[in-house]
C-alpha cells in the first residue's frame, strides 16, 4: 500500500494500460487481487450543467479498512459515493463495490453494504420504528419475522430505543442522523458508506459515531466515512483520501499520508558550532539548510536521520537537541484543500 | 484501459469478495413493498382527507337536494341531480357527474404527482434504492399505489352516495335516459358500471402523474403539472376547429359513462374510451419508465 498517492496527476490520457493506482498497488503489495472493499478507475462525472464534479478519481479502499474521505464541502466526495451506491451514473471510469461492479451488479452488491447519503431521509409523520419497518420492507432478501428484533438491536446500537415511537418530524437533528446510521445497521453489513455522519451531532454524539464506527470496524466491516471536518474522523481512520476540486489529491495509509519526503531535520548547537554545523548538513546532500539563531535546519528528504546524527558528531558539533519534524496530517490537508470557510466551487 | 487491467476483473470467483454470500430475493417480497406503500399512501394524512373531502360531495349534495326538493330551487342545477329525488341510485350517478370534471382530477393528479417527487423531496428516495430497490420495481409499486388511491376515491365516493342515496331516497327502479325503467337490480348493475368506468377512466391520468413525477424533486410541481393535463384537455375538447385531435384528448371519453343509462349500451364507444385511457398509460408509463430507471438521483 506503499504506491497509493495519487497526487498531482496532471493530464489523465498520459494513463496507459493497468496504470491505475488500485490496480498497481494489487499487485505491488501484501494485498491480495480482490481485497478492495471499494475500488474505483477513472471515475468521472460532468453533470448536464457542464461541472465536473468527480475527475478521474482511483479510490482504492482495503477490505477491513476504515477509509476517512476527506474534502472541503463541494469537492466531489458525496457525487463519488452517490456513484458507488448506484445513484448516479458515471460520465466514464469504472467503479467496483465488494469485487463486483456498480452500477451493473448493484442488486447483488448492495444487500451487503448499508449508506447514510446526505443526510437522513425518512418520512417526516411516521414514527423512527415505523420509517425503519418500511425501509426494511423495501428489502427484499431480508425476513420480515426478523424485523422486531433487528430493529431493537440498531436502535439500541445508535442510542435512540427510547425515542423510538416518537414521530420522524419531531426529532432533532442528531437524533435524525442516528436513525440514518440504524438503518444503516438493520442487517449485518460488509461494507458501511457514511456520508458525514457527525454532521448535526454535539461532541458526545461525535465521540459515539467513532466509538461505532471502531467497533463495527473490529468486526471485520469495511467503513467508508466522509467528512470535511478532518478532526471529527481522523482518529479512527486507518487509511485517508484527500478529495479537492473533483480530484483525489491524495490517498494512502494515515501513518504514511503525510508526505515523508517533506519531514526536516533541526539541529539545536552552540552559536560557536551553527556554521560547521550547517555546512555538515550541507556535506550530506541535505536541500534548504537554514539558520535560524542557533537552530539548524534541512530538509531530511529519504535520508537517515542516524547519519545525521553521526556525522555532526563526528565532525565535532555539540547537538544540544535533534528532531525530525513531520508535516502533520492537519498540514497536509491544509495544504492539499486550501483554508477557510470559502466552498471549493 | 482495457477492462482486463481493472482491479474488478482480477477478482476469480471464491477469492476476495467473489464469496459474497448471496442475498436472494425472498418469496412475497412484491407484495410486502406493496403493502408497505398501499399503507403509507393510505395512512397518510393528506390522502385520508382528500379521500375523506371526496366522500362529503354525495353527503353535501343528498342533502341540499333533499332540503330543496319542495321548494321553488328543485328544477335547477343538471339533469341527473333533478332525477335524485325520485330514486336514490341517482345520487351515485350525480356524485361522480360532479366530482368527474375537477374534484377527482385534482385529488388523483396530487397523489400520482407526488408519488416519486415526494419521495425524493423527503430523501427518502435514494435510500430506498440503495437498499436495493430495483428502480422499475420501486415504479410500479408506485403505479399501482396510485392506482389503488384512484379507486379508493371513486369507491369511496359511489359508497357513500349509495349510502345517503338510499337513506334520503329510497331506491326504485331506475328510469333510463330514454324514460324507459329497468328493475331495481339492473339499475344497480348499471350504476355499478358507471362507477367502474369512471374509476378506469383515471388510469392515463395517474400515469400522466406518475411520469411528471419523474421529473422534478417538487412535489408540487408534479401535482400542479399533473392537474393541469386535465383541464387544458377538457378545453381543447371543447373547441370545434380541433376535433381533429378530440379523439385522442385524455378528457374526450370521460363523460362516456352515460352509455350505462341507456337501454342498448354502447359498448363499443366504452371500449373506446378504455382504449384511450390504455394508450394514455402506455405512453406515459413508457416516459416514466425511461426516466426513472436512467435519470441521476440527486435528491
Amino acid at each position: 500500500m506503499t504506491d497509493l498517492r495519487t497526487a498531482a496527476r496532471d493530464d489523465p490520457r498520459e494513463r496507459v494500460a493497468g496504470s491505475s493506482p488500485a490496480a498497481r498497488s494489487a499487485t505491488t503489495t501484501e494485498a491480495p487481487p480482490g481485497a478492495f472493499a471499494v475500488a474505483t478507475d477513472g471515475l468521472t462525472k460532468r453533470f448536464r450543467s457542464g461541472q465536473v464534479a468527480v475527475d478521474h478519481v482511483d479510490l482504492a479502499v482495503p477490505r477491513g479498512a476504515v477509509y476517512g474521505f476527506l474534502g472541503p464541502n463541494g469537492s466531489g466526495k458525496t457525487t463519488t459515493i452517490r456513484m458507488l451506491l448506484g445513484l448516479v451514473r458515471p460520465t466514464s471510469g469504472q467503479a467496483w463495490v465488494l469485487g463486483h461492479p456498480v452500477p451493473q451488479a448493484a442488486g447483488r452488491v448492495l444487500p451487503h453494504v448499508g449508506a447514510l447519503v446526505e443526510g437522513p431521509g425518512f418520512q417526516p409523520y411516521l414514527s423512527g420504528r415505523a420509517n425503519l419497518a418500511r425501509v426494511d420492507a423495501a428489502d427484499a432478501t431480508t425476513d420480515p419475522r426478523t424485523l422486531a428484533r433487528r430493529t431493537d438491536e440498531a436502535l439500541e446500537r445508535v442510542g435512540l430505543a427510547a425515542a423510538a415511537d416518537k414521530r420522524f418530524r419531531q426529532y432533532s437533528l442528531g437524533m435524525k442522523q442516528r436513525l440514518g446510521l440504524a438503518a444503516a445497521l438493520l442487517r449485518p453489513r460488509a461494507l458501511l458508506v457514511l456520508d458525514e455522519p457527525t454532521n448535526g451531532l454535539d461532541p458526545q454524539g461525535t465521540r459515539e459515531v467513532r466509538h461505532l464506527v471502531r467497533e463495527l470496524a473490529a468486526d471485520g466491516t469495511t467503513v467508508l466515512v466522509s467528512s470535511h471536518l478532518l478532526t471529527e474522523i481522523e482518529q479512527v481512520c486507518s487509511h485517508i483520501g484527500i478529495m479537492s476540486g473533483g480530484r483525489l489529491v491524495r490517498q494512502g495509509r494515515r501513518t504514511d499520508i503525510a508526505d515523508p519526503a517533506q519531514a526536516r531535520v533541526e539541529v539545536d548547537t552552540v552559536p560557536a558550532h551553527v556554521v560547521r554545523a550547517a555546512e555538515v548538513l550541507a556535506a550530506l546532500g541535505l536541500p534548504e539548510v537554514r539558520v535560524a539563531g542557533d537552530r539548524v535546519g534541512a530538509a531530511l528528504g529519504a535520508t537517515d536521520p542516524a547519519r545525521v546524527t553521526a556525522a555532526l558528531v563526528g565532525a565535532g558539533v555539540d547537538v544540544a537537541a535533534l528532531a525530525v519534524r513531520r508535516p502533520t496530517l492537519e498540514q497536509v490537508f491544509v495544504e492539499l484543500t486550501g483554508e477557510g470557510f470559502d466552498v471549493a466551487r | 484501459m482495457s477492462r482486463a487491467d481493472a482491479p474488478g476483473a482480477l477478482l476469480e470467483p471464491g477469492t476476495g469478495y467473489g464469496d459474497l454470500p448471496p442475498a436472494p430475493a425472498l418469496r412475497g417480497s412484491l407484495a410486502r413493498l406493496l403493502v408497505a406503500e398501499l399503507r403509507l399512501v393510505l395512512g397518510r394524512r393528506r390522502n385520508q382527507a382528500l379521500l375523506g373531502g371526496l366522500a362529503l360531495v354525495p353527503l353535501v349534495l343528498g342533502l341540499v337536494v333533499r332540503l330543496t326538493q319542495d321548494s321553488a330551487l328543485r328544477d335547477q342545477g343538471p339533469g341527473f341531480i333533478g332525477e335524485v329525488t325520485g330514486n336514490g341510485l341517482f345520487l351515485v350517478v350525480a356524485s361522480v357527474f360532479v366530482c368527474l370534471p375537477f374534484l377527482l382530477p385534482l385529488c388523483i393528479g396530487i397523489a400520482s404527482g407526488d408519488a416519486i417527487a415526494g419521495e425524493a423531496a423527503t430523501g427518502t428516495l435514494r435510500y430506498l434504492l440503495v437498499v436495493p430497490v430495483g428502480r422499475s420495481r420501486l415504479l410500479l409499486v408506485k403505479a399501482v399505489g396510485a392506482l389503488v388511491f384512484a379507486a379508493t376515491a371513486v369507491a369511496g365516493i359511489a359508497a357513500v352516495a349509495l349510502v345517503t342515496g338510499a337513506a334520503f331516497f329510497g331506491v326504485a327502479p331506475l328510469t333510463l335516459l330514454s324514460g324507459d325503467v329497468v328493475p331495481v337490480g339492473d339499475g344497480l348493475l348499471r350504476v355499478l358500471g358507471v362507477v367502474l368506468y369512471v374509476g378506469l377512466s383515471f388510469i392515463g391520468l395517474v400515469a400522466v402523474g406518475l411520469f411528471f413525477s419523474t421529473l422534478t424533486e417538487v412535489p408540487v410541481g408534479a401535482m400542479a403539472a399533473t392537474v393541469v393535463v386535465p383541464v387544458v384537455s377538457t378545453v381543447l375538447d371543447s373547441l370545434p376547429q380541433l376535433s381533429a385531435i378530440h379523439p385522442v384528448l385524455l378528457t374526450h371519453h370521460w363523460f362516456d359513462f352515460a352509455e350505462f343509462l341507456r337501454i342498448e349500451i354502447g359498448w363499443d364507444v366504452l371500449a373506446s374510451g378504455l382504449g384511450l385511457q390504455a394508450a394514455w398509460a402506455l405512453v406515459f408509463g413508457a416516459l416514466a419508465w425511461s426516466r426513472f430507471t436512467t435519470a441521476d438521483v440527486t435528491s
